[in-house]
């Protein structure tokens, strides 16, 4: 598996930037959020092609770098569908394919409110070696980190997760909320977790020029997240939480940059996180597919 | 490898679904009454909304910031120059048109989810107030004949300026 891996996901990298280049883009007003979601669905028939990696510092072990690609459809306006392909290379270590995700949001109200809601479903088979942290849940804490992966890739993990994203745009400010619940599908209590964020534009009104380092293009803010415990331990005790400010780069290139860092705010979490991310959105990706089959002329 | 296989399977079973319903959207009989309900959304606008004025009225950059936006976000589905799309009804209809500035504002801050358009609040408020002046600033398109069997592209449209 990790040696298909190792074929494929330089394959898959390569296919998806073959594409880039190939395929109509829009431009892109992307949240600099990588953990929290706000209540922005992918628009209807555009596909968003996204890389992101994850350094990670390890006390007592080796540092790591997570990695993942992320596809995201915008089936509906109402529904987002995403694939995750996630792997990691542990320094003095190995490299390896720890799995995939598959998420859908869906926004049930029709109308933007004050408040909006987004319910996200998302089910994960991944291994023991996942270092991709894009959610803190449970009692996971730095410690789980340490276990070799020739060791942790032989653990399989289902995973059924759900969120509730309550988001509320103001004034040019977005400020999130996700509420997690997570189920291992063996026999492993719910876990709860937390994300919250809070981001502006530098700039509210457009520029009347085209431009790549407009204030209009950068968009701030800061993350914060962590786990809460299970059922049965419910709480602060035995978790991590990391704070992180991120910025977004909207270029009019039509590629978004993002980057974070992230900091530990107690003994179970790990130090530092740094991560990036580069994407690019794919207009019509829908029709283009739909046009391959001759479902549209 | 079964449950990457499985999951893989519903994925594409749900693509699928995705797109024939996007294909059957675009259908022109199908297309014509779609427009119609989406214009029939601008109607809903309420009052107190309509009432709201443009704080951009007067800014001399607003419609070319604008057409900027409109090319980066809407054009895609409106056509280049709102004349309409495969998937967006036209924006120079007497129904855009003719319709208060503040409730082309409330369309683009709530989008039409059911009909497909999103939601477009995370613009900052000024930049959907640049895309009202834009839209505006296109111009009515002549009246259509009643019955008409689609939105077709209005040959009198403006040419937009090219930043």
């Amino acid at each position: 598996m990790a040696f298909c891996f190792r074929l494929a996901f330089p394959g898959i990298t390569l296919l998806s930037l073959i594409s880039f280049w190939l395929s109509p883009s829009a431009h892109a007003q992307e949240s600099p959020y990588i953990v929290a979601y706000d209540h922005y669905l992918e628009e209807p028939g555009n596909l968003e092609v996204e890389y992101f990696s994850t350094f990670g510092t390890q006390r007592a072990g080796n540092d790591f770098h997570a990695f993942w690609m992320e596809f995201e459809y915008g089936a509906t306006a109402w529904w987002t569908t995403e694939f995750y392909l996630d792997g990691q290379t542990t320094f003095n270590d190995s490299t390896t394919f720890t799995g995939f995700r598959w998420e859908n949001r869906f926004r049930p109200l029709k109308r933007e409110h004050f408040i909006n809601p987004v319910l996200y479903v998302e089910y994960e088979h991944k291994s023991g070696a996942d270092k991709i942290l894009k959610e803190g849940e449970g009692h996971d804490v730095e410690a789980d980190f340490l276990a070799p992966n020739a060791e942790a890739r032989k653990e399989h993990i289902n995973e059924v997760e759900l969120k509730l994203i309550l988001s509320n745009t103001f004034k040019g400010w977005n400020f999130t909320e996700n509420t997690l619940a997570a189920k291992d599908l063996s026999n492993s209590p719910w876990e709860f977790g937390y994300a919250l964020g809070a981001s502006r534009p530098l700039a509210l009104k457009a520029s009347a020029k085209r431009c790549s380092f407009c204030r209009q293009n950068f968009v701030a803010g800061v993350e914060m997240y962590g786990g809460l415990g299970d059922r049965h331990s419910f709480g602060l005790h035995e978790t991590s939480h990391y704070l992180a400010p991120v910025v977004a780069w909207n270029l009019p290139s039509d590629w978004t940059l993002r980057l974070s860092a992230g900091f530990g705010l107690n003994d179970n979490s790990h130090r530092f996180l740094l991560r990036w991310g580069l994407s690019r959105e794919i207009t019509g990706f829908g029709s283009m597919v739909s046009r391959l089959f001759g479902g549209h002329k | 490898m079964k449950a990457f296989i499985a999951a893989l399977s519903a994925m594409g079973v749900s693509l699928g679904v995705s797109l024939a319903y996007g294909t059957q959207e675009k259908e022109p009989r199908y297309k014509y009454k779609k427009d119609a309900l989406v214009y029939a959304e601008i109607a809903k606008a309420p009052e107190k909304a309509r009432a709201k004025r443009n704080p951009l009225e007067k800014d001399p950059d607003a419609v070319a910031a604008g057409s900027i936006s409109f090319e980066q976000h809407c054009s895609e589905c409106h056509g280049e120059a709102g004349e309409g799309g495969k998937k967006g009804p036209s924006l120079l209809a007497p129904e855009v048109q003719n319709s208060e500035p503040g409730a082309i504002f409330w369309i683009l801050t709530n989008g039409v989810v059911r009909r497909g358009m999103p939601v477009w609040s995370k613009l900052p408020e000024p930049q959907r107030w640049q895309l009202v002046r834009y839209i505006k600033s296109l111009g009515a398109a002549p009246a259509k004949p009643e019955n008409a069997p689609s939105t077709t592209p209005t040959p009198t449209a403006p040419s937009l300026p090219r930043h």
